[in-house]
Parts: C-alpha cells; sequence; structure tokens
C-alpha cells in the first residue's frame, strides 16, 4: 500500500462545499419544499385515513373483487385469503399506511414520469440526457435517496413519499419513451398525413397504442415504489417496513419475519392486480393483425 | 409556363439523407452516380432533380424498382418528408412556403394519402378510422359518422363499421384506408403501393374497384408502384423512376412502344402488347378512300393504282359508308351499277381508336381480308388495322416496339 499525497485529496473540500449548497438550498428554497410537502400530505394524508377508517372486511371484500375482476376468480379468493392472513397477523393496518404510501408515490410517478417520458420519445436529445440519469438512479443503492429526502424534508411522510417516488420513477419513464417509440411507424404516418397536430397525434394515436407497454411500466414502479417503501421506514414512513427494522434492531426475528410475510403478500397482490389491469388494456386494445 | 392548369407540379426536386444534403446536391450535379456518392460521402440521394405535373382528375403512375426512391418522393409531395431543394405547387399553393398551420390544413383538405400497409388505428373500429381526419379536423361525432357510413358504403363495407381493424382481411383493410383518404374530400389522392401488400387475385380486384370509384368519385391521384401491369392498367400518364431520377414519362403505350432507354426498354420486354397498346396505336392511313358519288370505274382504278383489292367508301360528310372489294365491284360493273356508294357493304368490322388490340382480335376473325376501321364517335375514318398488322403488334416485344 501508498499513501496518496496528503496535499491532493480533495473530498473533504469538496464535502463541504456540497454542505454549504445544501445550507443554502434549505435556507432560501424552503417556501418550495414547504410547498411540496404540504402538497404531498394533501394527497396522502386524507387518502391513508380514508384506507385506515375502512372496516377490515370491507378492505378484504374489495381487494378479492377487484383481484376476482383484473386477475382471476381463483386469484380473487387467493388474494382475499392472502389479505385475512396479513389481519390475523394483526398487521393489516400498517399495511393500509404502506399501500397508501405506495399508491400515492405511485401517482407521483405517473404525474411526472408520463411527461417525462413522452418528452424522451419526441426528442432524441432529451433522450440521451435523460438515458444517463435513469441508468444511474437504478444502480443507485435504494437507501442513498434517503439522505437528500431527509435533509430536504426532515423526517416524515414526505420525505418517505419523495425518495420513493423518486426510486421508483425510472421504470414508468423508460416504458412511456419506448411505448410511445415503438408504435408502428406507419400508423404514426397516416396521423401525420391527416393532419393531426402533434398533441392530436399523442393523444389519439401514439398513448393509446403505447398505453399496453406504459402499464407494464406502472407495474414495475409499483413494485419498486413497494421495495422502497420498507426502506422508507427508516425515515419515517411508518407501515409495515417499521415491523422489519424494529424486528432487526431489536433482534426479534419473529417479528421482522411476519412484517417480511405481509410485505411479500401486498407484493403479490398488487403485482398480478396490476398486471392483469395492464393485459386487460391491451386486449381491448389489440395490436394483432 | 406549361404548369398553368395542372392540379400539382414538382420542379426540380431534390430529396437527400444525409447530414450536409445541399453540398451533395452541388457535387451531384457532375455526374457521380448514387452509389459513389453513398460510399464517398454516406449520403443517399433519393429524389434526384424530379420534374412532373399532375393534371386536373389524372392518375399519374410513378413506378420504379425497390429503393428507386419512390416514397420519398410522393412524401415531398404532402412534407411527411422535407425536400432538400425544388418546389411543389399544389392547386397553385408553394408547400415549401407553408407554415405548420397551413400544412395542416393541406393535409386536412386538399391531400390524402393511402399507404402499403394500411396504416389504420387497430384501437379504433373501421368507422372511426375512416372519420380521423374528419375528427381531427373537428368535425361532431355525428356528422362525421354519417360522411364515414357513406364512404365505407362506397367501397363496398358497409355493415363492417362496427368491427375493429383486425378482423377484416387485407383487402378489406386497404378499402378502410382507402375510405379514410376519400372521406376528407380532398381532391388529390397520393397513393403508395396501396396494392402490393395484397395477394394477387385481390390486387387485381382492388384494381378494377379503384378504376370504377374513379369514373364515380372524380380524384387527381399520384400512384405509386413498383409492377407494371399494375401501372399500364391503372396510369393515365406513367412515370419511371431510377436511382430517384425520372427517366421517362408518357401514356402507357408510349412507354411500352418507345422506351426511352434500355432500362425502360429492360421493364417493358415481357409486357402482353394486346393489352396495352390501343387501336390507334397501329393503324394505317388506309391506300384508297372513295367517295360515294364517285363512278365504280373510278375506284377501281384507284384500287388498282394501289395494287389493293379492297377500298372504304365515305360520303360528302367524311363518314364512312361502307367497304368495296375489286371483286365486287367488277361484279356490280357487270350488273350495270355506275356509283361507287351503290355497289358498298354496309357491313364491315370497325372499332373505336381506344380499344385494345386483344379485343380487335376477335374482329378480324372473318374470311374477308378487309382491314378493320377505326372510326371516331361521328363514323370518320380515322385509319385501319390489318390483319398482319395486328397479329404483328400483339406478338412483338419492345424491342421491335422500339424500332417503330
Ligand atoms: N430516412 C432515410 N434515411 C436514409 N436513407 C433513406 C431514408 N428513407 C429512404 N432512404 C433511402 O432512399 C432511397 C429511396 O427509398 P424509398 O423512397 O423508400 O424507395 P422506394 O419507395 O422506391 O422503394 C433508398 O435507397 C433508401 O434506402
Ligand atoms: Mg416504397
Amino acid at each position: 500500500m501508498f499513501d496518496f499525497p496528503e496535499t491532493l485529496v480533495i473530498g473533504r473540500s469538496i464535502s463541504k462545499w456540497i454542505d454549504r449548497v445544501v445550507d443554502w438550498v434549505v435556507v432560501n428554497w424552503d417556501p418550495f419544499f414547504s410547498a411540496i410537502n404540504i402538497g404531498v400530505l394533501r394527497i396522502l394524508v386524507p387518502f391513508q385515513e380514508f384506507l385506515q377508517w375502512l372496516p377490515w372486511w370491507f378492505v378484504i371484500i374489495m381487494v378479492g373483487l377487484l383481484a376476482w375482476r383484473m386477475v382471476s376468480v381463483k386469484f380473487g379468493i387467493v388474494a382475499a385469503g392472502l389479505l385475512l392472513v396479513v389481519s390475523f397477523l394483526g398487521l393489516l393496518d400498517l399495511a393500509m399506511i404502506t399501500l397508501a404510501i405506495v399508491l400515492t408515490a405511485a401517482l407521483l410517478c405517473v404525474v411526472i414520469g408520463l411527461p417525462v417520458g413522452i418528452a424522451a420519445a419526441k426528442s432524441n436529445r432529451v433522450d440521451s440526457i435523460m438515458r444517463p440519469v435513469l441508468d444511474s438512479m437504478q444502480t443507485m443503492p435504494s437507501f442513498v435517496y434517503l439522505i437528500p429526502a431527509v435533509m430536504l424534508f426532515g423526517l416524515g411522510k414526505t420525505p418517505a413519499v419523495m425518495a420513493t417516488m423518486i426510486y421508483a420513477l425510472p421504470p414508468i419513464i423508460r416504458l412511456t419513451n419506448l411505448g410511445i417509440r415503438q408504435v408502428d411507424p406507419s400508423v404514426v404516418e397516416a396521423g401525420r398525413a391527416s393532419g393531426t397536430t402533434s398533441w392530436q397525434l399523442l393523444r389519439k394515436i401514439q398513448i393509446p397504442l403505447a398505453m399496453p407497454t406504459i402499464l407494464a411500466g406502472l407495474n414495475q414502479t409499483i413494485m419498486m415504489a413497494l421495495a422502497m417503501v420498507v426502506i422508507a421506514s427508516m425515515i419515517g414512513a411508518r407501515g409495515l417496513g417499521i415491523e422489519v427494522l424494529n424486528g432487526i434492531n431489536r433482534l426479534e426475528v419473529g417479528r421482522g419475519f411476519l412484517g417480511g410475510i405481509s410485505i411479500v403478500f401486498l407484493a403479490v397482490i398488487l403485482d398480478r392486480i396490476s398486471q392483469g389491469f395492464a393485459s386487460r388494456k391491451s386486449q381491448t386494445r389489440s395490436i394483432s393483425g | 409556363m406549361s404548369e398553368n392548369g395542372s392540379k400539382i407540379w414538382c420542379r426540380n426536386l431534390w430529396k437527400v439523407f444525409g447530414p450536409h444534403p445541399d453540398a451533395i446536391i452541388d457535387s451531384a450535379s457532375d455526374g457521380s452516380t448514387k452509389e459513389q456518392i453513398l460510399e464517398e460521402t454516406g449520403h443517399v440521394i433519393a429524389v434526384k432533380d424530379v420534374s412532373f405535373e399532375v393534371k386536373e382528375n389524372e392518375i399519374f403512375v410513378v413506378m420504379g424498382l425497390s429503393g428507386s426512391g419512390k416514397s420519398t418522393l410522393i412524401r415531398c409531395i404532402n412534407r411527411l418528408i422535407e425536400p432538400t431543394r425544388g418546389a411543389v405547387c399544389i392547386e397553385g399553393a408553394d408547400i415549401a412556403q407553408m407554415n405548420d398551420a397551413e400544412l395542416r390544413d393541406l393535409r386536412r383538405h386538399k391531400l390524402s394519402m393511402v399507404f402499403q400497409n394500411f396504416g389504420l388505428l387497430p384501437h379504433r373500429t373501421v368507422l372511426d378510422n375512416v372519420a380521423f381526419g374528419l375528427e381531427v379536423r373537428g368535425e361532431g361525432k355525428k356528422e362525421r359518422h354519417e360522411k364515414a357510413l357513406q364512404m365505407l358504403e362506397q367501397v363496398g363495407l358497409k355493415g363492417w363499421e362496427k368491427n375493429r381493424i383486425h378482423e377484416l382481411s387485407g383487402g378489406m383493410q386497404q378499402r378502410v384506408g382507402l375510405a379514410r383518404a376519400l372521406a376528407s374530400g380532398a381532391e388529390t389522392l397520393l397513393m403508395d403501393e396501396p396494392f402490393s401488400a395484397l395477394d394477387p387475385l385481390i390486387r387485381r380486384q382492388m384494381q378494377d374497384e379503384f378504376l370504377n370509384l374513379h369514373t364515380t368519385v372524380k380524384r387527381t391521384v399520384i400512384f405509386i408502384t413498383h409492377d407494371l401491369t399494375e401501372a399500364l392498367k391503372l396510369g393515365d400518364r406513367i412515370a419511371i423512376m431510377r436511382d430517384g431520377e425520372i427517366v421517362q414519362i408518357g401514356r402507357p403505350e408510349e412507354i411500352v412502344t418507345k422506351p426511352a432507354d434500355d432500362y425502360v426498354s429492360e421493364f417493358v420486354r415481357d409486357v402482353p402488347m394486346g393489352k396495352v397498346l390501343s387501336a390507334q396505336t397501329i393503324m394505317e392511313q388506309p391506300a384508297t378512300v372513295v367517295q360515294s358519288d364517285q363512278s365504280i370505274e373510278d375506284a377501281i382504278e384507284a384500287m388498282r393504282l394501289k395494287e389493293g383489292d379492297w377500298t372504304f367508301i365515305i360520303d360528302g360528310t367524311g363518314r364512312v359508308k361502307g367497304t368495296l372489294t375489286l371483286e365486287d365491284a367488277r361484279a356490280a360493273v357487270s350488273r350495270g351499277l355506275s356509283r361507287a356508294g351503290e355497289a358498298a357493304r354496309s357491313e364491315f368490322a370497325s372499332t373505336a381508336p381506344d380499344v385494345t388490340l386483344e379485343q380487335c382480335l376477335s374482329l378480324v376473325t372473318g374470311e374477308s381480308n378487309i382491314p378493320v376501321a377505326v372510326l371516331d364517335d361521328e363514323r370518320h375514318l380515322l385509319g385501319v388495322i390489318t390483319r398482319p398488322a395486328l397479329f404483328e403488334a400483339i406478338q412483338s416485344d419492345s424491342t421491335n416496339g422500339k424500332q417503330n
């Protein structure tokens, strides 16, 4: 081993500089982040309270019915059964908190991801800028997102939602981009030849035909959000993740295990239902023939 | 200027694909071929200095092998592809000058397009596909569905309006494409190999239907094809394209009988002439024509002079009264007749000038060696077709044709 000359090491000064920038942002952009904070809570809190207000049997029946409509009778029964197990474990209430955060984050992902994905599909320049950003977002260890979230929003639900949202954003952007780029060029050409504006082209041709791919992206986004929300428990998301976290911290293996199992059940239900939704959509918008 | 009165014209149109198209045009003018330029500079000259004009209600066919630049050319006309250089004028408006809104307007009202692979919207019903152009330009649902239904009826797809596109056969899908193009009421149709993706049988049927439709719904048509038979069948005029250039423009029989170069003659070599050539292309002036009030002796003398044994008898206004053979003339003299008109036979084979040679064939089956008369609408004699000339023309290929 050898020592790198001490005088050339600049890591410390860089990190100090970053600290200063962040301090500055936190102080000067406070109204901005407060506004985001309030906005997120406006969506999340009522949603979560609503889910927790519902009677447990109603939740189970509704999820079962939804699973039946979107997937199959069999999976409808399975989904209801899995939620019943979670109820027996006493974790249904926490599961609803987790669900609220996941769906709120997913909603924000759609609101942000769709336009960004469309922009990337329409412009090669935007695409080539987005691509490395998305690549690094996906290779970054997930807990890295917690740090800026906490710095900007403190501890609590909002940083949890924001970290989750950012972590889960890439798939919906990528697949929106891909889906629109994959639309049969001859159909797009026919649209243009009919005299569409680019908004009409998007609304009437590109988005409908890209929908199956976009929904596959939404499915992935939801699954990533669920994975992240467990980690985001560390900064105040609560929910099922807290059980796992406490289980690890306090060496209560059983408790952690039950929390983990419940997360898996929730994941299975969310995955199958959102997949079923996507494939139903793509059946009615079949591109066959 | 000759462009006046034509619906569409292009002048010195170029399209070069690549990073520096303008520089390439200047160097291409000094004679390097498309391949050389592609190899040396990586630029593709898809359309090279093309000029033509299309008249109102004409079917103008552009024919060429795959890669000859046909699709690029037709897309320069509605600016789906931006031309690199040159002018395109539609109903007097220069499309290069149009801004986005004007261009949209042009596509919505004046030019519609039919595509080789149909370009239909799989997520919509047949009816909503046909109504698409109307929807895009903001027409109400009721109004546009009414129009679309009418169009579907016109292309023979009544009853299919609620179906999805993938439930239709290829031929039916292209009818939807055609109905969509007609629905906008645009007076000009751009058709990029519309029937090439169909089976030969269906293709021929669609060609016939299209010709029929064209007689009822008058449109100016630019029709792309790589199929010479299709070009000859549909085209009022044909432009032959090669490596981005138009090498010849002409009416079908001109293309076939007077190919401009070896490339075109190679193309038309196996063309069935009987289907392409019309009576007027091979008719000759009759050796003798006799007025009906001339004497029979005059007629006999005239035939003898030209070493012929038949003549046509016409009246004072030039209308054909009948035919007279040498034999009949002599018999008539011995019977004491005097005027040529009295001796003439009024039954003889005749045809209109635009009838194909194949159809003329049935007229020359009789014993008689009197040629077929080519008459205009008023029965004026335009020319005659002798049996040997007819057979020769039908059996000829373009190498014979070229010497004509
Ligand atoms: N977008 C493009 N970029 C580069 N080259 C192209 C492009 N489109 C067409 N070409 C080239 O231009 C030439 C003409 O193509 P095209 O107009 O499609 O011919 P055709 O319709 O007669 O088959 C071909 O050599 C083709 O490879
Ligand atoms: Mg083509």
